[in-house]
């Protein structure tokens, strides 16, 4: 499993990857790897404000469905519209052209409570 | 995983092929290996795939009076089988629910295998046991018995259109001359307890087989192995759900249960009222024939990329309100669309009539279609 040094994890099992003021979000490599082969996701609408582990879509392979929760809050200002045709980016590249949509950070201080990415390595761990 | 789950023949082949092991029903079975549910559906319908659905359970009756026994215990009839005949049947409580769905096969003159589903296997013993009790008291037929050998025994699936080719490969014997829905006996991989059956729940070409626990690994392998260049592929409970789905067959839990009776269930050929004698939940099945039905099992297409899962409302098009329930659903490998099956409201059933689905508060634009969803050659 490969958990980033650079982003931040809930456990939910997104990751956050802050630059600036801008939040992107996905679903790390443990939760791909966990549903199996993506075939639908639902994107939510740009603008919509979310609050922090508010649910604002879906990952869903054959067999689940995956909620998304939004690790902070924060204005939706993209969203990856290419996983519509390619959703199986998910699984090839969950860090990278997997991810799911960028929010404007409304507050700072609610990166302090999400996961450094050894805290969540050993966090994947004690689920067995 | 907790220590109780109960394990296959292949429990190590499957972790030696790196499968992802999960619980279903109390056994810890493959759900995909490898190549992922896709990948797997895919081969099956190309070339070939092999599952290991030894979790199912044996039941044999044997015994002079099994066929009149099992004559009132399902639905089907039974004692006009000929020796090695495969029947798909149901059994039924009183009121008409469903205990189970299974495939009997006649493998002698008075014994009979009865295939039924994993999570159901004990609750079917115990039921055949309540039901020959009843039987023997009101008939005074007391020649059969009722064994569960699912411990004893493997099952192994081989199906899709390269199976007969593969199957050669391996045993050096042809069954493509094997009826459909028959079973004969064999000795393969050195075993000489083995049965074949011209059985399968993917709607494929192929067969299933049914062997001792001891010899189910070195069949596993040499199958396995002798199918590599045609593309023969491991497959997953993952799969086998969509390979049936695709084609409609019903799975217990979701199109039928106790609370379902056969002739909604779109199951009214296998309730014989043509045999002479009485079987358990013929008087309400006879009744429920009289009356209109009020619903029907059916298939849909979204027409919308979304996927369908059990549970999900069915609403009218026109007035949005609730006219029935999805019992399975997936994004269908073969045809790259969402397709689904769910129970509907009979003037709602026909082909063509659109209807929504609704899936986390939205409504998805749907269409009743014909099914199997595919036809497999």
């Amino acid at each position: 499993m490969n958990f980033p040094s650079d982003l931040k994890y809930t456990e939910d099992h997104e990751w956050a990857k802050v630059e600036g003021n801008t939040v992107t979000i996905g679903i790390t490599d443990h939760a791909q790897s966990a549903l199996g082969e993506v075939v639908f996701v639902e994107l939510p609408e740009a603008d919509r404000t979310l609050g922090v582990k508010e649910s604002f879509g879906v990952v869903e392979s054959i067999k689940a469905v995956s909620d998304l929760y939004s690790p902070v809050s924060g204005k939706v200002i993209e969203v990856n519209e290419s996983l519509n045709d390619t959703p199986s980016s998910i699984n090839e590249s969950p860090y990278d052209q997997g991810w799911i949509a960028k929010l404007e950070l409304q507050n700072p201080e609610e990166l302090d409570s999400l996961m450094d990415s050894k805290r969540y390595t050993e966090f994947v761990e004690s689920l067995g | 995983m907790t220590k109780s789950l109960k394990r296959t023949a292949l429990y190590d082949d499957h972790v030696n092929q790196s499968a992802k092991l999960i619980d279903f029903g109390g056994w810890e079975m493959p759900v995909h290996y490898t190549a992922g549910i896709n990948q797997e559906h895919l081969a099956c319908r190309t070339a070939c795939g092999l599952f290991d659905v030894s979790h199912m359970g044996e039941i044999w009756v044997r015994g002079e009076d099994a066929p009149a026994f099992l004559d009132f215990a399902l639905t089907q009839w039974i004692s006009r089988m000929p020796l090695h005949q495969a029947i798909y049947t149901v059994m039924c409580v009183e009121s008409g629910g469903i205990v189970d769905d299974l495939i009997v096969y006649r493998t002698e003159e008075n014994a009979f295998l009865l295939v039924v589903n994993a999570s159901n296997c004990d609750k079917d013993d115990r039921h055949l046991q309540e039901v020959a009790s009843q039987f023997r008291e009101k008939t005074g037929q007391l020649k059969f018995e009722i064994k569960n050998e699912s411990d004893q025994w493997s099952q192994i699936a081989i199906q899709g259109p390269k199976s007969f080719d593969i199957l050669k490969k391996a045993t050096g014997k042809d069954f493509k001359n094997l009826k459909r829905f028959t079973i004969e006996p064999a000795s393969l991989f050195g075993a000489s307890e083995v049965w074949v059956a011209r059985t399968g729940y993917t709607g494929e070409e192929g067969v299933e087989i049914y062997l001792k626990n001891e010899s189910a690994s070195k069949a596993w392998s040499a199958i396995l192995s002798a199918g590599t260049s045609d593309g023969i592929q491991a497959i997953g409970l993952g799969a086998r759900d969509t390979l049936r789905l695709e084609m409609k067959y019903p799975l217990y839990g979701n199109e039928i249960s106790l609370q379902t009776h056969p002739l909604e269930a779109g199951l009214g050929w296998v309730v014989s009222f043509d045999k002479p004698s009485d079987f358990v939940g013929r008087k309400a099945l006879e009744e429920k024939k009289k009356e209109k039905k009020t619903r029907k099992l059916v298939g849909f297409k979204l027409l919308q990329k979304a996927i369908p899962r059990k549970g999900y409302l069915i609403l009218s098009k026109h007035s949005e309100q609730p006219i029935g329930e999805v019992t399975s659903g997936t994004l269908s490998p073969s045809l790259n669309e969402p397709i689904g099956i769910g129970y509907i409201a009979i003037d709602e059933a026909k082909i063509d009539n659109e209807v929504w689905i609704s899936i986390r508060n939205r409504n998805f634009p749907a269409k009743v279609v014909k099914t199997p969803f595919v036809n497999p050659k």
